[in-house]
């Protein structure tokens, strides 16, 4: 199913959360909804479920018009970040929520339960409370439970932001296999950017309540359309007033034209590559990352005083 | 040494003010053995004024929880003007003198009041009847189930009433299947303590009621009428009836207390 939004606005009193967001999701698509605190994106999110209203604007689910729909008519799941538990009920009954207010069969309830405690790599923990439950399992059981009366949408909001580094990278890959398998359409918010490009088939890039940019993540990382985008997706520093990728950053042992000199405060040897950080003049930060046999080449150490240049230029209009 | 202290600064000023009183009420009912009190607790009079006071609870107490937990949501949930004046008004009773209330019900009702030229027209008896007692009761019990639900519901907040939304559930299932069980340790906290409010109310009933003996006396305006006639077993008796579910009111929220806090 796919999702469809129309110049959607929205104002919380005189902050303006999203301002003429318009945006397509395809059906079975695994997109992020990606920005800096602030930006909307999970304003638009609580807009698509109907948890929230547009102030102006049309939001169209399979191509019909679902803007005054409340949640419980879109067939929507809804992941929150801070699970949302029904914590007086256990775990089997948390899943089974929401067959159970559609009067669902009881043998039909047990079965598809089951099935999504699989699923979930919850099987046996049924009968738990969610507060015995690991914040990894929380939110586990929180995917099963919007997944089982079977969405056309999955919405996700920061699914992941409240939970601890490790536990958060084994859910994001967890995440892509179980869309490869559920092939249901997802919408996910995130402020992190990483987390957007190792998960998301297609990003949407937010600031201010503006859509900044639409695309694939290496389409936003190879050709971002903005400084903002330039600088939000992958790391990126300034040489004598240009944006630089790390990779696109050439050092040079002499002074040569378009150069800027530059002390070096860091090294660190990552496999294959280098990555090299340096203060300018200024004492802004650069970062370069360059290949094993060019590091070894220059034989560099901290403190010594090199020239950057940038390799590919990007300038964008002001 | 200055908890020490503390605790037995807390523990004598309610042995003084409570428990002292309380129990020379048990020792002088008691007396003269049981069966002096069995017999003033089971003249038809006295028998008639529990069974007044059960009545008045059981209707006032249901009204006040319904209503307790609507004001509790309206005041947390809900944005509408007038609602700081909602919340003022709820607490009303706590600081208003029940014979205030009284005396108020009276203008309303009485024969010169606002209502009670029609109610009288239409033989509907108001005052010095059930149900100005109840009305009044009900008033002075007001705010304490919602003064116990809100903070919970607060707490709680309302993101497990929005998850039951998207998973597909009417308002009606989402306040009977999430909201209610999640408050529902507040709730019976609550109607412990309007209950017991109920139990005990003097001041309002008092001026209402007409005290007819028989008719339109309750627990506590039996005590006091007892009193007057210079029956102190009688009197004393009856007050340790209504003591005696006073204490069964606190073990029931000393029960409840810990639950609710570990509830959420």
């Amino acid at each position: 199913m796919s999702i469809l939004v129309r110049n959607v606005s929205r104002s919380f009193g005189d902050f303006v959360a999203l301002d003429d967001v318009s945006l397509e999701v395809d059906s079975g698509s695994l997109t992020a909804l990606l920005g800096p605190s602030g930006s909307g994106k999970s304003t638009l999110l609580r807009i698509i479920a109907g948890l929230e209203r547009p102030d102006a604007g049309q939001i169209l689910l399979s191509g019909k018009d679902a803007t005054a729909l409340t949640p419980q008519k879109r067939n929507i799941g809804f992941v929150f970040q801070h699970y949302a538990a029904f914590k007086h009920m256990t775990v089997h009954d948390n899943i089974a929520f929401g067959l159970k207010v559609r009067k669902r069969p009881k043998a039909e309830i047990r079965n598809r339960v089951d099935e999504l405690l699989n699923l979930v790599q919850l099987e046996g923990l049924g009968n738990r409370y969610p507060s015995q439950l690991s914040g990894g399992q929380r939110q586990r059981m929180g995917l099963a439970r919007a997944l089982a009366p079977e969405p056309d949408v999955l919405l996700l909001d920061e699914p992941f932001g409240a939970l601890d580094a490790r536990v958060r990278a084994e859910l994001r890959e967890w995440l892509t296999r179980l869309h490869d398998v559920v092939h249901v359409t997802t919408v996910f918010v995130t402020h992190d950017q990483e987390e957007a490009m190792e998960v998301a088939d297609q990003i949407t890039l937010l600031n201010e309540g503006r859509v900044v940019q639409v695309g694939a993540p290496r389409q936003l990382y190879d050709e971002p359309e903005s400084e903002f985008v330039m600088r939000f997706i992958g790391d990126a520093s300034e040489i004598g007033g240009v944006l630089v990728r790390p990779r696109d950053v050439e050092l040079l042992q002499e002074p040569a034209s378009g150069a800027a000199e530059a002390m070096i405060v860091r090294m660190t040897v990552l496999g294959r590559d280098a990555k090299v950080e340096l203060h300018d003049s200024t004492g802004a930060e650069i970062v370069a990352v360059i290949t094993r046999e060019r590091f070894d080449e220059l034989d560099l150490w901290r403190g010594q005083t090199v020239w950057v240049r940038a390799r590919r230029k990007r300038v964008f209009a002001a | 040494m200055r908890k020490l202290g503390l605790r037995f600064v807390a523990l004598g000023y309610l042995a003084v003010i409570l428990v002292g009183p309380l129990s020379i009420v048990f020792w002088r009912t008691f007396e003269d053995g049981f069966a002096p009190a069995w017999d003033a607790l089971t003249t038809p009079e006295t028998l008639h004024a529990f069974k007044l006071t059960l009545i008045i609870t059981a209707i006032a107490v249901p009204v006040n929880t319904v209503f307790g937990i609507l004001a509790a949501l309206a005041i947390v949930r809900k944005k509408f003007p007038g609602k700081s004046v909602l919340n003022a008004f709820i607490d009303l009773p706590l600081a208003l003198s029940p014979v205030v209330v009284g005396l108020a019900l009276f203008l309303l009702y009485g024969r010169e009041g606002w209502f009670g030229g029609w109610l009288n027209e239409h033989g509907i008896q108001v005052l010095f009847a059930l149900p100005a007692m109840v009305i009044a009761t009900i008033f002075v019990s007001i705010p304490f189930v919602a003064r116990e639900v809100v903070p919970t519901l607060q707490e709680v907040g309302d993101e497990q009433e929005q998850a039951a939304r998207t998973l597909g559930a009417t308002g009606w299932q989402t306040f009977w299947r999430i909201t209610l069980p999640s408050i529902r340790w507040a709730v019976i906290y609550g109607v412990i303590l309007t209950t017991a409010r109920c139990l005990g109310e003097y001041g309002a009933v008092a001026v209402v009621s007409g005290r007819l003996q028989g008719q339109t006396e309750t627990a506590t305006l039996r005590v006091q009428e007892r009193y007057e006639s210079f029956d102190l077993a009688g009197a004393y008796a009856i007050s340790i009836v209504l003591a005696l579910l006073a204490i069964l009111v606190l073990v029931a929220m000393t029960v409840i207390r810990p639950r609710e806090e570990t509830a959420h």
